[in-house]
């Protein structure tokens, strides 16, 4: 498949992310619509490594996995922590901050 | 057009579609499965792209260990699924779709100029994505990188083990 | 768009596929037997021995009993992830199956004297990440767990299926540590290649299994499978006196039945794992046989090898009484992990120093 191809799907992927992360009420929805983000840039970076024929994409794509699984961990434990506080997973509810 | 072509082109589909199910449900929990789905198809593309390695990885980190991490989440949680699918009314929500296809369309025109990207894609020698060779990068020219990501990754354990603690409150 | 080679090619994975997948069904269908009869013997009593003779065709009995049942859905079941549920158990354990190596070389249909030419491999698919495809895999099989739990919409099994769950994340890393080593020596994760590591013997007689080698990176696999399938003496999150039936409570008829299978294939493709890891596989030492006589042999000693396996678990559940679930995490946490990184240290200090 044509180097273009994985990087319009790489974008699309991308853009449906944001507008997860946008659009939706759920926190943890928000969440998986980042890893989805992170997930059309690993598919990029793989698609330039094998355009170029050198490896150095793979390899950040190793590092992105690893980061992502980090922010998961960690985010997810912010998440618990705040539900216990707020009862609700509702993004619409988090607004103590609000003017 | 070749059984790599096919199983590309089959996978670039399932990672759309699986995509805007992920954000298109109102169940947290379809949701997931709708991204471990899109996880598998792209570990898909990475084989086709050569990176054997990477695409094993991706299924065993990612679809193997992070949605699970997600998974449990949800369910300890339990959430109920909300009334309305999209936080914002429905004109914001339209228009934000349209302005996420106008992206695409001019991220897609911009990838479309790069010099030597329609065409197919050259074929690389053996052992390219092998574990060999991202082994001999990682320890080599990466080592730095490799020893830090695990530092962040003790970090990171740490951190969510503290988070999500039960506080003990005090009562006042 | 296709073509007469890629046809072939297709009929080769296909048939390879058919005859595998059979033998493995086939296999688990008989699993339920011998678990029932090795248990009977080893309780001092006979076991299912009427239908059939000696009760050989008991499983036919019990699939076609299980297919009549009333398939109830409860009411507070999510029904698509509900049914959705036993699948995704049984999905990865048969696809461990697409790159277990069972013969040395392949052999052509024509020698059989069949008029197609066509290669029978001795595996679906030749990978040469074959086994991080099976921690993959491996890695997979929680989902259908989890799902059957939260989905059946009642609390034993949501509880049992977060205990499972927990349990098997925990003993994969001891898995994926407790092969490391194997990996170290070999120098490669194609399975096929680790077995032809192991040809050959020492002093004549000593076949070079890497059993020899590494016996306490085999001893440590060995109790992740039996945690990762769930059976005996971890099977807390399923058994009865203290969950009612886990994760599959909920469960009738050919639903949990394909539970059953997926827990069966999950034993034999980890006691497939485990002889080709450790025991050499289709390795049958000094003998050499034109094919295809050699692929049967060779496939035998594979088959024999593997129910070893099988018959170690099934003996092992009827004798050992099982852990508690802190002792279950305990050990997978704070004994096994440590000392497979202490195994994998001293392995890797050991290559590393030419000695291996």
């Amino acid at each position: 498949m044509p180097l273009a191809s994985y990087i319009g799907l790489s974008a699309v992927l991308f853009v449906i992310g944001v507008l997860g992360v946008l659009l939706k009420r759920n926190a943890l929805v928000m969440f998986m619509s980042i890893e989805l983000m992170l997930n059309a840039v690993n598919v990029a970076l793989a698609a330039f490594a094998r355009h170029h024929g050198g490896l150095d994409g793979q390899i950040f794509v190793f590092f992105v996995m690893a980061v992502a699984a980090a922010e998961a961990a960690v985010g997810l434990a912010i998440f618990i922590a705040l539900f216990r506080l707020r009862k609700t997973t509702d993004v619409t509810e988090f607004n103590l901050m609000r003017w | 057009m070749s059984l790599e072509t096919l199983l590309a082109s089959f996978a670039t589909v399932m990672a759309l579609v699986s995509a805007l199910l992920v954000v298109w449900q109102r169940s947290a929990v379809v949701s997931a499965l709708f991204l471990v789905l899109n996880l598998g198809s792209v570990a898909i593309l990475f084989l086709t792209l050569g990176g054997e390695f990477l695409a094993a990885v991706q299924v065993i980190v990612y679809a193997g260990a992070i949605m699970v991490l997600f998974l449990f989440v949800i369910m300890l949680l339990n959430p109920a699924p909300p009334k309305q699918r999209f936080a914002s009314g429905p004109v914001v929500t339209g228009l934000t779709f349209g302005l996420g296809v106008v992206f695409v369309a001019a991220l897609v025109r911009g990838v479309m100029s790069l010099a030597g990207s329609g065409q197919e894609m050259s074929a690389v020698g053996p052992g390219y994505g092998s574990t060999r060779s991202i082994g001999e990068l990682l320890f080599t020219d990466y080592l730095y990188p490799f020893e830090l990501t695990g530092v962040l990754l003790l970090v990171a354990m740490v951190g969510a083990v503290v988070l999500a603690r039960r506080q003990h409150h005090e009562e006042v | 768009m296709m073509d007469a080679a890629m046809l072939k090619e297709i009929g080769e994975i296909v048939l390879r596929m058919l005859v595998i997948f059979t033998a493995l069904f086939t296999g688990v269908g008989y699993m339920t037997l011998v678990e029932r009869k090795v248990s009977a013997w080893m309780q001092d009593r006979i076991g299912p021995n009427r239908v059939g003779p000696a009760g050989l065709l008991q499983p036919l009995a019990d699939g076609l009993k299980h297919l009549m049942k009333e398939d109830i859905t409860p009411p507070g079941a999510h029904r698509a992830i509900f049914i959705m549920a036993p699948v995704l158990v049984l999905i990865p354990a048969v696809a461990s199956f697409a790159v277990i190596p069972i013969a040395g070389e392949g052999f052509n249909l024509q020698d059989l004297g069949l008029p197609w030419d066509w290669t029978f491999l001795p595996y679906i698919a030749d990978v040469e990440v074959g086994l991080l495809i099976l921690l993959g895999l491996a890695s997979l099989e929680v989902y259908g767990v989890v799902l059957a739990g939260w989905s059946s919409g009642s609390k034993y099994p949501a509880m049992g299926a977060l205990r499972s769950t927990a349990q098997m994340i925990s003993y994969e890393l001891a898995l994926g540590l407790a092969i490391l080593p194997v990996i170290l020596t070999t120098g490669s994760l194609r399975l096929q290649t680790i077995v032809e590591y192991q040809g050959g013997t020492w002093f004549g007689f000593l076949p070079q299994w890497n059993v020899f080698i590494h016996p306490f990176g085999c001893l440590f696999l060995l109790i992740s499978i039996f945690a990762e399938t769930k059976r005996l003496p971890f099977d807390l999150p399923e058994a009865e006196p203290e969950l009612v039936a886990g994760y599959h409570t909920e469960y009738s008829a050919m639903k949990f039945v394909m539970f059953y299978m997926g827990e069966y294939s999950a034993m034999i493709a980890n006691s497939a794992l485990m002889a080709t890891l450790f025991f050499g596989g289709w390795q049958v030492p000094g003998l050499d046989l034109p094919q295809p006589w050699m692929f049967l042999v060779q496939a035998l000693a594979f088959a024999t090898k593997t129910f070893f396996f099988l018959f170690l678990f099934v003996w092992v559940r009827w004798t050992l009484p099982r852990f508690r679930y802190d002792q279950l995490m305990d050990l997978g946490w704070k004994v096994l992990l440590e000392l497979a990184f202490i195994n994998l240290l001293i392995v890797a200090a050991l290559v590393a120093a030419g000695v291996m």
